[in-house]
This record gives C-alpha cells, sequence and structure tokens, in this order.
C-alpha cells in the first residue's frame, strides 16, 4: 500500500514488458489462437450460425459485465447479479402477463435493476455491510423471492411486443446491438468523464480520493445503481429472447459475469480495470464454452474450467502487481 | 471512544452484546414457535433437528476461525459437494471398501481446504474471490468426476454417522458437541488461538510480533476443507445417496450462523460459544417456519435477510467503522 502506484514517478528505465502488455492485448491474442486452433479442429466453428449464435449469447453476459466492473473498479462486488437478472426478467413478465402494455413491462425490467441495485449500494454505504455480505444475502433473497412471485412455474404467452430480443434492426439482433452501444458508451465515459476517473480513484485509493474532494460514498453507491440498471437492461436482452421466463434464469450468472470482468483485467483489488476488457472476458468465456461443446468435452466440466479462469486471472495479476512493485 | 460515553450508558451497553440479545431472540423465537405448533417443544422433534443441522455446525466451526482472521471461505457448500462425490465414486465407482471411500472424502475436503490456504497466506489472492473461484471449481469438480450420476445403495453400517445414535443422542450431535468443545478451547485457551484473534485484529503486527501468520491461516483454511468433507460424510450417510449438487447454497447457513453469533465480519472478534447459538437461531427458525406451513423458498428469503441484519446489527452494538465496500 504504501509503495508508489503511479508509473510516472519510476525511472524510465524500469519499464518493463510486463508493464506494456495490456490485458486487452493479451485476451484479443489469446482468443484469436483458441478461436484458430478450435477452427482448425472443426471447420463449422467459424460458420456464419455459429458465430452468431456465440455473439448472441454473449451479449447479455457483456451488458451485465459493463456494471460489474464498475462496482469491483470502485472496490466492491456483487455476487447477487444472477438472481437479480431472474428478478427483473420475472418482474416484467409477470406485468405483461397481466395485461401491462409491453412497453411498460420492459422498462419495468430494467427499472426493477436499477431499485435492486440501489438496494444493495444503499445497505453498503449507509448500512456500513461489506459488498460481500449485501449481496450473498440478497443472492438468496431475491431467488427465494422469484420462486414465491412465480409459485415456481415459467411465465409464458406473453404478447407479441415484449419479444425485443427476438428482433433485429438493421439485420443487427437487438441484443448485440445493446451490447455494442452500452459498451462504447460505457467505454468512453469511464475513460474520458470525470465521474468514471473518479470511480477509478475511489477504487485506488479510497483516502486520498477522499481528500481531494470526492465524493466517495456517492460514487461507489453509483456503481451499484449503474450496475442494477445494466443488469435490469441485461435482464430485458436475455428474458425476451426465449418464449418463456424461468424461475431458475440467471443461477450461476454472477459467476460467469465475475470471471468475464476478472479474466478481462479488472482488478478485484479496485483501482483497475476495463470494460472493454470486461466485455472481451465474456466472450472469451463463451467461445471457451462453445469450444468444449465443438470439442465433444462434457458440459459438466464448465463450471471448473470457469473457476480456474477466475483463479488464473487473480492470480496473474497479483503477480504482475508484485512484480511492478506495486503491492 | 468509550471515553466520550457517559458512564450510565457504559454499564448498560455492557450486557448488551450480541450474545446476550441472541439468547433472548432465542427464548422469543421457542415461545412463538412452541405456540405456533405443539409439535415444536418435543424432544423428537428438536433431536431431530440436530441431525440436519450438525453438517452445518461442522462447517460453522471452522468458518468462524476464518472469519475472525479476517477472511471468508465461499467455497465450503461446493468443498461439501465434492467431498460427497468422491465418496460415491471411490466406493461405488473404483470399488474401494467404504472406510477407505470415507478417508477419500476426508482427504478431498482436506486438499480442497488446503488448496484455498495456499493461495490466500502464499500468493496473498483476497479469501474472498480466492473461494468464490474454487466454489466454482469444486462444484466443477462434483459435477465433472460424476457427471451427473448419483451413487447410492451403500451397506447399513454406513448409516451409523447420519441416522445412528450414541445413547439417546444422534450421532452427529455427539460428533459436532466434541468438535464444537475441542475448537472452542482451542480458540479461548490456547496460544494459538489468541493468535488467530492477534491475525484478524491487525495481521501486520501479528507478523511482526513474530506470529506465523501464513502457516496458522494454512491451517485454518485446510480445516475448513477437512470440515466441509467430514460434514459431507455424515451427509451422505443420512440421505444415503451421493450426488454432485450436494449443499448448494450451504455456505449462506454456515456464514450466517457465524456473523449472527456476533463474530465480526472484519475480522478479530468472536466466539465458537456465539456461533452455535447462531446456529441454533437459524436451526429453530427455519425448523419453525416449515412447521408453520411457510415454503423451503420464503426460509431461504428469511435466512439471507438475518445474514444482512446480523451484520448490521453487529456493526451498531459494536459501533465499528461503517466505511465498508
Amino acid at each position: 500500500m504504501m509503495a508508489v502506484r503511479s508509473a510516472a514517478l519510476r525511472p524510465a528505465a524500469r519499464t518493463s514488458w510486463l508493464e506494456r502488455l495490456n490485458q486487452e492485448v493479451l485476451l484479443t491474442g489469446f482468443l484469436v489462437i483458441l478461436v484458430a486452433i478450435l477452427t482448425a479442429v472443426r471447420p463449422d466453428f467459424l460458420s456464419k450460425q455459429s458465430v452468431a449464435s456465440m455473439l448472441l449469447d454473449s451479449s447479455h453476459l457483456i451488458v451485465a459485465a459493463v456494471g460489474m466492473t464498475l462496482v469491483i473498479v470502485a472496490g466492491g462486488i456483487d455476487i447477487s447479479v444472477g438472481s437479480m437478472l431472474a428478478m427483473c426478467a420475472v418482474v416484467g413478465g409477470i406485468l405483461a402477463r397481466d395485461g401491462t402494455p409491453p412497453e411498460l413491462a420492459m422498462l419495468a425490467i430494467v427499472l426493477t435493476g436499477t431499485v435492486l441495485g440501489f438496494v444493495n449500494g444503499a445497505l453498503v454505504i449507509w448500512g456500513g455491510i461489506p459488498s460481500i455480505i449485501v449481496s450473498l444475502g440478497m443472492l438468496s433473497i431475491l431467488r427465494g423471492g422469484v420462486v414465491l412471485l412465480t409459485g415456481g412455474s415459467w411465465i409464458q404467452h406473453l404478447p407479441e411486443g415484449f419479444y425485443i430480443g427476438q428482433r433485429a434492426v438493421l439485420g443487427i439482433p437487438v441484443p448485440i446491438l445493446t451490447a455494442v452501444i452500452v459498451l462504447t458508451l460505457a467505454a468512453l465515459w469511464m475513460r474520458y468523464s470525470p465521474l468514471g476517473r473518479q470511480v477509478y480513484a475511489v477504487g485506488a485509493n479510497r483516502d486520498a480520493a477522499r481528500l481531494t474532494g470526492i465524493n466517495v460514498k456517492g460514487i461507489q453507491l453509483m456503481t451499484f445503481v449503474i450496475n442494477g440498471t445494466l443488469v435490469g437492461l441485461a435482464a430485458l436482452i436475455f428474458a425476451t429472447r426465449f418464449s418463456a421466463i424461468q424461475t431458475n434464469a440467471g443461477v450461476g450468472f454472477e459467476l460467469q459475469v465475475i470471471t468475464a470482468a476478472v479474466v478481462g483485467g479488472v482488478s478485484i483489488l479496485g483501482g483497475a480495470g476495463t470494460v472493454l476488457g470486461a466485455a472481451l472476458g465474456g466472450l472469451l468465456l463463451n467461445v471457451i464454452g462453445k469450444g468444449m461443446i465443438f470439442l465433444r468435452v462434457s458440459a459438466y466440466w464448465l463450471l471448473a474450467v470457469q473457476g480456474a479462469l477466475i483463479l488464473l486471472a487473480v492470480v496473474v495479476d497479483i503477480w504482475r502487481k508484485r512484480r511492478l512493485g506495486e503491492l | 471512544m468509550t471515553l466520550s460515553r457517559a458512564p450510565t450508558s457504559v454499564t448498560w451497553r455492557r450486557y448488551l452484546n450480541q450474545e446476550n440479545i441472541l439468547l433472548l431472540t432465542l427464548l422469543v423465537i421457542i415461545l412463538v414457535l412452541s405456540r405456533l405448533s405443539d409439535r415444536f417443544f418435543t424432544s423428537a422433534n428438536l433431536l431431530n433437528q440436530t441431525r440436519l443441522f450438525a453438517e452445518v455446525g461442522l462447517m460453522a466451526l471452522p468458518m468462524t476461525l476464518v472469519i475472525i482472521t479476517g477472511g471468508i471461505d465461499l467455497s465450503v457448500s461446493s468443498a461439501f459437494g465434492w467431498s460427497a462425490v468422491m465418496l460415491g465414486v471411490a466406493w461405488g465407482v473404483w470399488g474401494l471398501p467404504l472406510w477407505a471411500a470415507i478417508g477419500v472424502s476426508l482427504f478431498t475436503g482436506l486438499v480442497g481446504g488446503l488448496f484455498n490456504g495456499w493461495i490466500v497466506a502464499r500468493i496473498k489472492v483476497p479469501p474472498l474471490i480466492t473461494t468464490l473461484a474454487t466454489l466454482a471449481i469444486y462444484r466443477g469438480m462434483a459435477y465433472g468426476i460424476s457427471q451427473g450420476k448419483p451413487v447410492s445403495g451403500y451397506p447399513d453400517w454406513f448409516e451409523v454417522f447420519g441416522q445412528g445414535s450414541i445413547g439417546p443422542l444422534p450421532t452427529q450431535f455427539v460428533l459436532l458437541i466434541v468438535l464444537t468443545l475441542v475448537v472452542g478451547l482451542f480458540l479461548a485457551r490456547t496460544p494459538w488461538g489468541r493468535f488467530i484473534y492477534a491475525i484478524g485484529s491487525n495481521a501486520e503486527a501479528a507478523r511482526f510480533s513474530g506470529i506465523p501468520v501464513q502457516r496458522i491461516l494454512l491451517s485454518i483454511y485446510a480445516f475448513s476443507g477437512l470440515m466441509a468433507g467430514l460434514a459431507s460424510v455424515v451427509f451422505v450417510s443420512r440421505v444415503t445417496t451421493t450426488r454432485a449438487d450436494a449443499g448448494i447454497g450451504l455456505e449462506l447457513d454456515v456464514i450466517a450462523a457465524v456473523v449472527l453469533g456476533g463474530t465480526s465480519i472484519y475480522g478479530g472478534k468472536g466466539t465458537i460459544f456465539g456461533t452455535i447459538l447462531g446456529l441454533v437461531t437459524i436451526a429453530l427458525l427455519r425448523n419453525g417456519l416449515s412447521l408453520a406451513g411457510v415454503k423451503g423458498d420464503a426460509t431461504v428469503v428469511v435466512i439471507g435477510a438475518v445474514l444482512i441484519v446480523a451484520v448490521f446489527v453487529n456493526r451498531l452494538l459494536r459501533g465499528e467503522k461503517s466505511d465498508a465496500r
């Protein structure tokens, strides 16, 4: 903690290859190699249909991973996003089923996420409860709530206008378009806006951020609210892709989202990482999952692979920081 | 901080600790529950409850130590599931004798715990993300190794751990009592126990005082894994089948029991006695709610809320820092 964090204060001679290798470049390279190998073994891996389904399956993960990036960069964590996704989808589904206009029901999906994100954030900021405890509790509260709301049965036969996830604009499916827009806006906002920079400042050094006059608690609350809203958006483009909303939607989703972020170079210690990295991490996760199916590896191993990826990414991150003298 | 408080409120606050509040809450719960259902306050029901909750209890003991050091172990439920699967695989697929399969199961838990401990203590990865990753890895091992196939048909003598009795008491209840005493005395009465508190209060200071921080952390996480293995043996013996999804979500009950018992999530404070009170409270809550006809899904909602409220109250009572993240 005492070590100098800023690279600018270090002599130029000490800039090592470690510093120049950023996670986005590394991940892109790894993705390309992986796709090349998979295509060599199974040429149909890069078929139009296969690529389209991979992008479609990654879209809600990428939207949620953008939100998770904000939360983790600011120094928190949210492991309730899987249950949150289900709760958002179910609230919207029930409203649509009971005759609410589809547009309002879709808006309700996103706003439910905003409210739930605010609740998590408020409990952390004003309750003084660590985010891991808040979100561990919310993980089961919301999952139980979903089952109670639906009675455990699927929500089906919704009005035609509700299924926005099945539509396309200019030939691009709405989920993919949404992911691209969210990613672009978030990447620009995190990099260039004062608020975006403050998120990094809060995560890198809380006390220093406070002393520079940054509203630390406000920023942190904001990350939770944005995260909730984006989980709501993810729920919107995910739940409207299929004809039924299931109560076990999003079980284990939190692990995918956190894997995407952490593998994408978002530091679990806070203060570092980009949404682009997180999106690449999400894409990688789906390529690996699809690759396992193409190579006929039992899907039962997927969870173990996912966990190993998280651990590997975190260990490499910490090792790199230690080599650079930041830890 | 106590200096600024009026003397009268100091004496008042002395009795307002988590354990006393919990004892009172327990009394209220017992009164309400025995009103709600006449089946509740019978020795048959209560003893049966100890069967259901011994597994959570066995994992809550090491979890108390883990949380006192300022860490957390989210992976216990997965280590539990993996150990259970290994018991089934060793006996049903490899054809090992059952006693050896039990050994394999305990060993699996130990390996899982040692791995956590190694990553946390040596590589210094935060426990939260370490055990979140191994939560996925160990559950993935359970699914991958078993390929989702359950194993059942264990011999009758194996039922002794989960369904047998020693005198009037269920076997696993006796096991839990003995281990509670051992761990409780270890924590409260040995230098090693004091070291654990020291690490939780200030790991840096502990290291400079010559406390072998890394070795203690490694042992505690290893112990947590081993106990998850032991709990899984009891579980398999109780339900007589091993499935890869055994114990999913159990970490919630375990962690809730510990923090409800007053162990500070920030580390440095907590007792085994508190954890046992927390465990009993959660057990009674679950039992009472199900006797009152509340469905399992609502129970999960209640336990989740209890977890959050417990940490909040805990912090208020101690006047701890509010700068959470």
